[in-house]
Formats: C-alpha cells, structure tokens, sequence
C-alpha cells in the first residue's frame, strides 16, 4: 500500500501539488524579475583572475532599485551610476536587483546581498526602504555600510553604520527654468509632479523661480498625479496642459518617459528629470536636469575601499550636493535652445557653481500672497527649512493642499 | 514647433479632455470588458485579465520594435492573450479548482511572464499605430489632438453590437449563454461545456490581449511595467456594471476612460482643490457602482446562471 498511498494522498494530488510549486515558484521568480548579476561582466571577471595586488582586496557592492533598471528615470540614474562607477575600478564587484518593492522584500534582498554575495557596502536607493528595513537590517549587521538616497539620518538615533546622500537637484532645475522660459513663446510652463512632498514641491519652485529670474510674467501650472507612476494620467497631464498654451513641460515623477512622448507628439517642448531623455524627444527637448550618481557613488567606494567607514566616522554621514559637488549636471541643450538662451542658463549655473547666485533669497513669496523668504534673508541649500517646503511661489498655478 | 498656433482654450479643456479621454482611455477598457464578457456569459470568470492586459501590451509593443509593423504587433497581443487564456480556461475548469482564485494566479503569472520578456523593450522605441485624424476642420491643435481616433477604438465600437447580435441571434451564441445559465440544460443539448468554455475564455483572453495592444501602441503609447495600473480588474468589475450586456460594456468603457482624464484636466485649467479625489475617479466611480448595484436581497439582473460555479 505504501508505494500507492502515501499520508494520504493520491498520486495525482502529489503530482498536482509539484506542479503548482514549481508554477508558483516559477512565477515568484519572474514577478520580481531578480538579477543579482555581477553586472559588467568584465569587473566580475577581473576581480575573479585575482585582480591586481595593488588594488587590494575586492568590494561588493550591491544595488537596490524599487523599478526596472532602464525606466530613463530615477533607476536608471542610480543604475547608470552603479555601472559607471563598477567600469571605473577593477576591485568593485557589483550585485544588483531590480524590482525590489519597499516591503520585507527588500530586507530579504540585503540580506541575501549580505550573506550569500559578501556585499559590504549596500546603496537601497528608494526612499520607503529607510523606515524600517535599512535600520532594522542596520542593527543586526554592524559591519556593513548602508548608504541610503535621502534617507533622514539622526544623529545618536539611526545606527552608525547608516549614511544619507541625496542632491540639490533643484539647482539643475533653477537652469533648465530659465532655458524653459526664455524658449517658451507664451510664457506659460507646465509641471507634472507625482506628489506634494517637500522634495517635488522644491523642484518645481526652483524651476519657477529659475523661469521668473529672466522673464518675470511667466507662470508654471502644476499637476499632481498622486503616484510615482500613472502613465496614463501623466499623458492626460501632459495632454490638457498642451491644450491650455502651456508650451514647455517637465516634470517630476518615476519615469518621465511618458511626458516626454507626449510633449513631442504635440508639438511642444520639454525639459528632462532624473537622465537625459534626448532620445525621447529629439525636437522638443531643451535641456534637463540629470543626476551623476557615477560620480557620488564612485567617490564613496574609494573611501570605503581606502579603509574610511561611516562607523568610525571618517565618511560623513550626511552627503548634500548640487551642481558644485557634482550631484547633478545638465543635459546637452537642444536644437530649439537659442544662443542667447544658452549663455543666460551658462551663467545661472556659473552663479549657482560658485555661489554667488542663491536660489531661495528674500523676499519670495508663496502664490497666496504670504512671504516665505524674508526680504534680505537667503536661505542656502543646506537649509533646513527648505528640507520641510510645504508651499509653492509665486507664479506657480497649483495648490499643495489635496 | 507649432507652438505659434497654440491657443489657450480655457474651460473648454475640460470637457474636450474628458471626450478625448474617453476615446483614448477607453479603448484598453473597452477591449478589456467586451473579453471578459464573453468569458462570463459562458459561466466562468477570469480575473487574470490584468496579467493578459501587460501581456498583451508587451507583445504588442516588442514586436512592432522588431519587425516595424504595429499590426503584427496587435495581432501578437491577441495571441499572446489567447496563450494566457488557454491556459485559464483549461486550469479553471478542472475539478475542485476555483476560477476566482486560478484567476489571481494569472495576474501574477502574466504579469511575470510580460516583465521577464518586456526588459529590454523598454527602453526602444517601437513603431506606434496609425490614427485616424478627424479634427482637420478645426484651425485649434487641442481639438486636433483629442479627434486623433485609433483604428483600435473603431474595431472595438464595431465588436460590441456584433457580440449583442452573436449572443442573441446566432446558434453558437445560444450555447455560449446556454452553458452560462444552466450547464446541466448545455450537456443535454450535447453541447460540450468544457470546449464551449474553453473557446470563450480564449477568446476573451485575445481581445483582452489586443486592449494591451491599445495601451503599448495608441496611448499612452509606451511600454513599462507599471502601464495598466488596474486597468485589467476594473475591466472586470465594469462587466458587472454594464450588467453582461456589451452595448452597455461600449458606454461602460468610454465613461470609465473619460474619468481618467478628469483629475488631470480639473487641475490644469487651475481647480486646485480635491485633486486627489479627481484622479481617483475611476475607482471612485467603481466603488460607487458596486454599493449601487449590489444587493443581498435580489441577484443582478442578467447575470449568468452558472457564473463562477464548479459545474
């Protein structure tokens, strides 16, 4: 009887339940579409000859993206970056995974980056993996060094061994303001934003003030699509602001490639976010504003490698950057940007690189009439306040409260 | 540049979003709901349309890339849902195996298999459908963008009373509404339930897959893995709303896209206030219909009999 039954089930419902494992498991695995590649071939196998002497010992590395690595947007900055910096030196050794959702998923995927592939210094580059699994996995490896996209470091609170970087990115958006409204022909710019947060809110203020810095009348609607990702409400955004004379668009959501199109098929200009999107929109698109993650992450995996950790305090635990630092660039300016145009954003951005230009000086006022920025007061980009923005400035149409 | 010409069209915008919107968003849900309604009036559900939808729209999208034609690349949607849909319909009509929950397990199924296959597609850009322009007559680029019509809406305004007349006039129609009212009255007609089953849940899945063709290659004419944003599952519950009936599944479906564009185009003309409520007017507009239509008391009117039963 044994080899006909066994605890009871039928042979079929054996099968069955084998099949339905491996239909599930198959699909688990395909749903979070996980590569942990040691991308760039040519780093793993350097480093697997047994690399040079002189460079030491290897690095891991790993990488966690909340989308697809190539989304011409926030991913696609910080894969492109995560390559870059693995192409730079020969010792790093890359793992990556993308897809990763902001839930235990990602504390299951540090993990395994931790245990199984040796990493030491993690980058979780969405905001949702902080608050808890970065702390939480922080806590119970020590040694290993997370860095976090701005992420809320506390001093004495968050684990030691956590660090914080993000860019003023704003800066890039001040220039691609001015190089919006001096090509716009009405004057009037559009803004597509995911959400009000302090982060969107300041992007599109930045434009703004960047516009009226050389044309005073101009105006920059704002559209909130209320997630990170709705490409047919983006379209629908993209679309009505088309219809309403809006002629230069940009925006501030995951994937800007949807705005972008868009703007192109109607005919109007744009102005990129987070990577150059050129390729998108080969006639409208102006200029954007980049991040050069290569450069930050390139800079921190020297300093890890060189024997500096955030534990002992020789990496500072708190990264800010704009334009100077290299956090952001600007994309190449396309053909509709004029001669004129280019030299007055080549001198914002010589203002903004060598500080005699500030963004937020006084007296700016919110779109309600009230003074947000004394007269005669300019807050720095280190400013606190302006990390906690909760308004939009004069000559921005939108309204921050849902 | 035709930025010369732009004219501002104000409160005019609104509604001109919302009939585009209509035309443009409510191509995928049409698609969408005129499949699922051909499943359910044989008697089973398929709740898996969202996975079928990114299939169908990463299908479409890929192999318009690689072989340049958009046509192919509709066609391919099709049967890339079909694939799904034979797949379905063979699982969920087994014994003692519930559609519902075969059904979830497509969702995740197809939505694996279109983002496994979809990474490198999206990134190129492949060659879009052609549109139908109807608003040469206006001088106003707004009104010639939203009367940009896809062949795609046109074949769906053309299905749906074709699926009306096919269910109420023609013999293969009967069976199909004679194996979803009462399966016993199928079998002793002859009628074999499973392959009447099979085929329209197949069926369904096609055009299912070609509604994905909507979103990758007309609008917003792109692939990423996050195009549908449920788009497959309200498809669903607006079956129930047009009470399984396709010519009101044809309003269903415009009235639903036309809600999209609502928040978006409330905003820009500067109503600031509520915005969330706007863009969540689909799923604020599906709720509604649910409390509405729903009852303990009575069952819906036109509701196959066997829907969703083992037998």
């Amino acid at each position: 009887m044994s080899n006909r039954r066994f605890l009871n089930l039928s042979r079929r419902q054996v099968v069955r339940g084998l099949l339905a494992t491996t239909a599930f498991g198959l699909t688990a695995k395909l749903g979070t579409g996980c590569s942990p590649s040691g991308s760039g071939g040519s780093s793993t196998d350097s480093t697997a000859e047994g690399a040079k002497p002189a460079d030491g010992e290897p690095l891991t590395i790993g990488f966690i993206y909340v989308g697809p690595k190539d989304d011409y947007g926030y991913n696609q900055a910080h894969a492109e970056g995560a390559k870059g910096t693995a192409a730079k030196f020969s010792w790093v050794k890359l793992v990556e995974e993308a897809n990763v959702p902001e839930t235990t998923a990602v504390a299951e995927s540090m993990r395994s980056m931790i245990d199984i592939d040796g990493a030491k210094v993690l980058f979780p580059t969405s905001f949702g993996y902080f608050d808890p699994h970065i702390l939480k996995l922080a806590e119970e490896f020590p040694d290993v060094q997370f860095f976090h996209a701005g992420g809320l470091y506390e001093e004495g609170k968050t684990p030691k061994n956590v660090g914080s970087y993000f860019g003023y990115i704003d800066e890039a958006q001040y220039v691609a303001g001015v190089v919006a409204a001096l090509t716009s022909k009405s004057g009037k710019l559009g803004f597509v934003g995911a959400k009000p947060i302090p982060q969107v809110l300041r992007n599109v203020n930045s434009y703004a003030l960047g516009a009226r810095s050389v044309r005073p009348d101009a105006t920059t609607q704002v559209v909130f699509t209320g997630n990170w990702a709705e490409p047919i409400k983006e379209a629908e955004a993209a679309n009505s602001m088309a219809d309403q004379g809006i002629d230069v668009i940009t925006c501030h959501v995951d994937s800007p490639k949807v705005v972008m199109e868009t703007a192109e098929k109607r005919g109007i200009y744009c102005t990129g976010y987070h990577a150059d999107q050129v390729a998108l929109a080969p006639e409208g698109y102006l200029t954007g504003a980049e991040w050069d993650w290569t450069n930050i992450y390139s800079k921190i995996a020297e300093e890890v490698h060189s024997g500096k950790s955030l534990q002992d305090g020789t990496i500072e635990h708190i990264l800010r950057g704009g334009l100077k630092d290299g956090f952001c660039k600007l994309s190449a300016y396309g053909p509709a940007v004029s001669e004129d145009t280019k030299k007055a954003a080549e001198a914002a951005k010589a203002g903004l690189i060598d500080g005699s230009l500030v963004i937020y000086t006084g007296e700016v006022k919110d779109n309600k009439g009230g003074v947000v920025v004394k007269a005669g007061e300019s807050l720095p980009q280190k400013e606190p306040k302006l990390e906690g923005m909760n308004y939009l400035v004069e000559g921005v149409l939108g309204s921050v409260g849902g | 540049m035709a930025a010369e010409a732009v004219q501002a069209i104000g409160w005019w915008g609104v509604p001109l979003a919302i009939i585009a919107g209509t035309m443009r968003g409510g191509t995928p849900f049409l698609f969408v709901s005129l499949g699922e309604c051909l499943t359910e009036k044989s008697g089973k559900i398929n709740l898996g349309l969202e996975g079928t939808l990114l299939t169908g729209a990463m299908a479409a999208y890929g192999t318009s890339y690689l072989t340049g034609s958009p046509w192919l690349g509709v066609l391919a949607a099709g049967v890339a849902g079909a694939l799904l849909g034979c797949i379905h319909g063979w699982l969920s009509q087994q014994l003692r195996v519930n559609d519902v929950a075969v059904g979830i397990a497509m969702i995740i199924f197809g939505s694996g298999v279109a983002f496994f296959f979809g990474k490198p597609f999206i990134q190129p850009k492949a060659t879009q459908l052609p549109t139908i322009d109807l608003g040469g007559w206006s001088d106003t680029p707004a009104i010639q963008a939203a009367l940009q019509i896809s062949p795609l809406f046109l074949i769906g305004l053309a299905i749906a009373p074709l699926m009306a007349w096919f269910f109420k006039s023609t013999r293969w129609g009967l069976f199909i509404r004679a194996v979803g009212d009462s399966p016993e009255a199928a079998r002793a007609m002859g009628v074999s339930i499973f392959k009447v089953r099979m085929l329209s849940v197949v069926a369904g899945s096609f055009l299912a897959g070609i509604g994905g063709a909507a979103l990758s290659l007309y609008y917003p004419g792109l692939w990423t893995e996050r195009i549908s944003s449920g788009q497959g599952l309200m498809a669903v519950a607006l079956v129930i709303f047009a009470r399984w009936n396709p010519i009101a599944c044809l309003w269903a479906s415009l009235l639903f896209g036309g809600a999209q564009a609502i928040g978006p185009a409330l905003q820009s003309i500067g109503i600031e206030d509520g915005y969330y409520l706007f863009n969540a007017a689909p799923y604020v507009l599906t709720l509604v219909i649910m409390i509405l239509t729903c009852s303990p008391k009575r069952t819906l009117s036109g509701v196959p009999g066997a829907l969703g039963t083992d037998t």
